[in-house]
């Protein structure tokens, strides 16, 4: 393990079953944990690599319950983790052996559902396929769609800000949420925005969201949900090399034309994603691109004629359009298992770097070299039309050295971002993770400054403390 | 010299905006921010004789077609960056009004008072606030640091999201010197259906009807009726001329129970939209009050039918029903204390766009915050202006 954490408060561990009593006093027995056999889930993310079991996790049923026990260990003085489905890939939920989990997975109900204000007001510990579960039979959807959407939940896409195939269009989960009520660490309740636009004064709500849960514990949010379109259909596209298909991407862009989506995969993501889904992706091209297009059908075929056009000029070797719904379902399906069908055949760190997707084809080739000079292979899968990238970086979780170089090329391809004029991570959060290369992309007042506002809403530090920042940032503000 | 605390800057960089603030803020000396100096009738009126104008800070920075992203200092005029745009067939989706005739004022407005306002046109609807295009800022903070939050790509999570903060703060939380902010495509045409002769609920519900719809409504007003002019509900849309021929026919059967509209196209549409998104048009003076309320759009009409009776002159709806903006005699607090005790909903909020200086002097301009968000704002404002000397109650006061 190459990321430091802080060491344990021995007074806290010391007094281990002093506040699992008081915590059993707020929720009930029933919803505190404390035997390290049922810590064992908690003990780890996405981020599998890294461990730690928590003093306790406790499992609130309300806002008043984590109110309360927000209040109980603000004036203990323990750390508390924010937890929704712990698949953060960052380590954002990550635990320390001194920190208490507050888990909002009880809190999962939908309060209401206005359809006239296109609104939805749900508990945060719903999941995010939920949500469109919840309106889908009234032809509405939530837009943000992570991978993870069967699994992740509301507070943790908040948390993260977290985006999804669909966002070129509909935008990142910032971009989707009108309200939300967050518990502060001293137990304070408020409340962000709501159905009105704008909030008054500062924006509290755009502030809050993407703060890697380390300003409030959130319990309820209002979302903005959108009527479906008329009808969906991706066309798949592939090509030679991957530079050819990163050139398509701003082709079609540069074109005029707004996809709802342009995913990428290269040859050895293709490969892997085809053996798990049977998508019926092309064996023989170097790289493909997903492109969904929205719209009634005489729309789409519109859309689709164009987007093939502009692919033409780009080299593409290989078009299939989706004829059914069936057809539509499963390229998607190839798309959405792709992480899951590279995690059968080998363990990898997922990187989430974004850059500017005129680079797109430069900046593939510099990965595959980093790669390669560790000894690793590396597998792309990405949402191309924003420049998010997703180099899965493969290595096996038994060799320490094999995991390490891992971590070297990850570090040294999140650099590579930051050089083009990207960033650190576009979807996925910094966690522990790219906690130690904060510095690649913020100077130390731009740091100090994002300090400063942690002290305000934390000024104990008590509220998911080992993340986002160098450990030393803190000390120097 | 002349006295420091009548002196007008006009730093020529980044650089000398963090000299001038940092000297500001030794002397504890408080600074007006300028942009083109086109909305000061907009806040509280500024309590500072220094000023510091981002005049000299002008430039497009970086404009990538291709990355639907452009960056300009915040100096530059917000036409120069549309000009830009126009000549690439991309435009910034939230469609940001001017407000020139709205406030009398001459010069031209600014992309760093576009960001700092916040000011979206009825695109927002459908498209998003300034605030969500807005997906990079670099300023200087109350300490004469130079900081930069976000960047030039679209997707970035990457430490908290300053540049929705510095979004809307007028200035108080620092000085921008650069913005970037996604653009998107032109639409090649629009199409405007007009129902006529609906009073305010239907309008409203109307107007829901449509954004309903999966035809992608991107824009949706009520134009109550005045004088002899019948009352116009609007709804645009807008694609390509094969799409609107669908949608068009598409909305039209959806909204048939409100009538059978009357189709603006082209220069008709367009001109129709330009006067919503500059509400100027649409009031009976140019001395009233104009309040803008922000609500549920689904309490909208309730909200406005239980104004007392003559308080309100003029009123439109924007934004489906949850931007009302109102038109009142700037006499006494212009409808303050009425118009928010009559605000529904959780989160609703109405703000004094426009009155005279004397009045945003002495009421509250701005929606007054529960104590445990005023909190918050102080200690925002004491994190980035610590000596409290960039436009200091311009939006709160003590802010
Ligand atoms: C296979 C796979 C695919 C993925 N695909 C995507 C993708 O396409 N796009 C994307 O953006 N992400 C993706 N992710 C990452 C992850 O799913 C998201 O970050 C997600 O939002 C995490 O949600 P969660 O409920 O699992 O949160 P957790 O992992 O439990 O927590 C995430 C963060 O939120 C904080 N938090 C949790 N609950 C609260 C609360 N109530 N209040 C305050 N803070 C809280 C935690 O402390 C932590 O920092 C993927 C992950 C996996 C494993």
């Amino acid at each position: 393990m190459s990321l430091r954490m802080p060491d344990a408060n021995p007074r806290v561990i010391a007094r281990r079953d002093e506040i699992v009593a008081g915590l059993a006093r707020i929720v009930g027995e029933r919803w505190v944990i404390s035997a390290e056999d049922e810590l064992r889930p908690y003990e780890t993310d996405g981020l599998t690599a890294y461990r730690q079991v928590p003093l306790a996790v406790v499992l609130p049923a309300t806002t008043e319950e984590v109110s309360r026990v927000l209040t109980f260990l603000h004036e203990e003085g323990v750390k508390v983790i924010g937890r929704g489905a712990g698949t953060s890939l960052c380590g954002g939920s990550l635990p320390e052996a001194d920190a208490v989990v507050v888990g909002v997975s009880r809190m999962s109900k939908v309060l209401d559902i206005d359809l006239d204000t296109r609104t939805v007001r749900v508990e945060t510990g719903i999941t995010n396929l939920a949500v469109t579960g919840a309106v889908d039979h009234l032809g509405f959807f939530y837009a943000p769609d992570p991978s993870s959407q069967l699994a992740c939940t509301i507070a943790g896409n908040l948390a993260m800000n977290s985006g999804g195939a669909h966002c070129l269009k509909y935008g990142v989960t910032t971009n989707n949420v009108l309200g939300m009520t967050c518990v502060l660490m001293d137990g304070t309740v408020i409340e962000l925005g709501g159905q009105g636009l704008d909030m008054a004064g500062y924006d509290l709500l755009g502030l809050m969201i993407g703060s890697e849960g380390q300003f409030a514990i959130t319990t309820e949010a209002t979302l903005r949900i959108l009527p479906k379109a008329e009808g969906a259909r991706p066309v798949l596209l592939g090509f030679p090399t991957s530079s050819d298909a990163g050139a398509c991407v701003a082709k079609i862009i540069a074109s005029g034309l707004v996809p709802v989506a342009i995913e990428f995969m290269d040859e050895p993501a293709i490969r892997i994603c085809e053996d798990f889904a049977q998508a019926g992706y092309p064996l023989d091209v170097g790289a493909m691109l997903i492109v969904e297009v929205e719209g009634a059908p005489g729309e789409i075929d519109e859309q689709i004629a164009k987007i093939t056009r502009v692919a033409k000029d780009a080299g593409v070797v290989h078009v299939r359009e989706a004829k059914t719904p069936a057809e539509a379902a499963a390229i998607w399906k190839g798309r959405k298992s792709a992480f899951g069908a590279m995690g059968r055949i080998s363990d990898y760190v997922c990187m989430d770097g974004t850059i500017p997707t005129t680079r797109l084809p430069e900046v593939l080739v510099r990965i595959s070299e980093i790669c390669e000079s560790h000894g690793l292979g590396v597998a792309n899968i990405f949402h191309a039309g924003d420049g998010n990238l997703h180099p899965l970086i493969l290595y096996d979780i038994n060799d320490p050295d094999q995991l390490h170089r891992a971590e070297v090329a990850g570090a040294e391809v999140l650099k590579l971002c930051v050089e083009v004029g990207g960033c650190l991570t576009g979807e996925h959060g910094v966690g522990v993770e790219k906690r130690d290369l904060m510095r690649e992309q913020f100077t130390e007042e731009d740091l100090r400054q994002q300090v400063a506002i942690k002290d305000l809403f934390d000024p104990q530090w008590l509220l998911n403390p080992a993340k986002v920042f160098p450990l030393d940032v803190r000390d120097a503000a | 010299m002349s006295d420091p605390r009548a002196e007008s800057h006009r730093p020529g960089d980044a650089a000398e905006v963090a000299a001038i603030v940092r000297e500001a803020a030794a002397g504890a000396q408080p600074l007006e921010i300028v942009g083109g100096g086109t909305k000061r009738g907009y806040g509280r009126p500024a309590q500072t004789q220094a000023s510091l104008s981002t005049e000299l800070l002008t430039g497009i920075t970086l404009y990538e077609p291709s990355e639907m992203v452009i960056s300009a200092r915040a100096g530059t005029p917000v036409a120069e960056v549309e000009a830009a745009l126009e000549a690439e067939n991309q435009r910034l989706v939230f469609e940001p009004p001017r407000l020139d005739s709205l406030y009398g004022s001459a010069g031209e407005p600014t992309v760093g008072a576009l960001a700092a306002m916040n000011l979206s046109g009825p695109a927002r609807v459908h498209s998003g606030a300034a605030r969500d295009s807005l997906i990079g800022v670099a300023f200087v903070n109350g300490k004469g640091e130079l900081i930069r939050s976000g960047g030039r790509v679209m997707k970035n999570v990457t430490g908290y999201d300053l540049a929705k903060l510095q979004a809307g703060a007028l200035g108080t939380l620092g000085v921008l010197t650069e913005v970037t902010f996604k653009v998107l495509p032109k639409t090649e045409t629009e199409l405007t259906l007009q129902f006529e002769e609906l009073d305010d609920a239907r309008a409203v519900a109307c107007l829901s009807a449509a954004l309903r719809s999966p035809y992608e409504a991107t824009g949706a007003a009520h134009l109550p009726a005045e004088g002899d002019r019948a009352a116009r509900t609007i709804v645009r849309i807008e694609g390509f001329p094969g799409q609107m021929k669908h949608r068009g026919t598409m909305l039209a059967q959806a909204l048939k129970a409100f009538g059978r509209p009357a189709e603006l196209r082209d220069e008709k549409s367009r001109s129709l939209w330009r006067d919503v998104r500059e509400v100027a048009p649409f009031l009976s003076g140019a001395e009233t009050a104009l309040w803008r309320a922000s609500l549920p759009s689904t309490a909208a009409a309730a909200f406005v039918g239980s104004l007392p009776e003559g308080l309100v002159r003029r009123h439109v709806y924007d934004w489906g029903g949850a931007l009302v903006w109102l038109e009142t005699d700037p006499a006494g607090d212009a409808g303050a204390a009425a118009i928010r005790g009559a605000l529904p909903g959780q989160g609703a909020h109405a703000t004094l766009q426009r009155g005279p200086a004397e009045l945003r002097a002495r009421i509250d301009t701005f929606q007054p915050l529960p104590e445990t968000l005023m909190r918050l704002n102080r200690g925002l404002k004491a994190a980035f202006d610590p000596a409290g000397i960039l436009n200091p109650g311009r939006m709160h006061a003590g802010l």
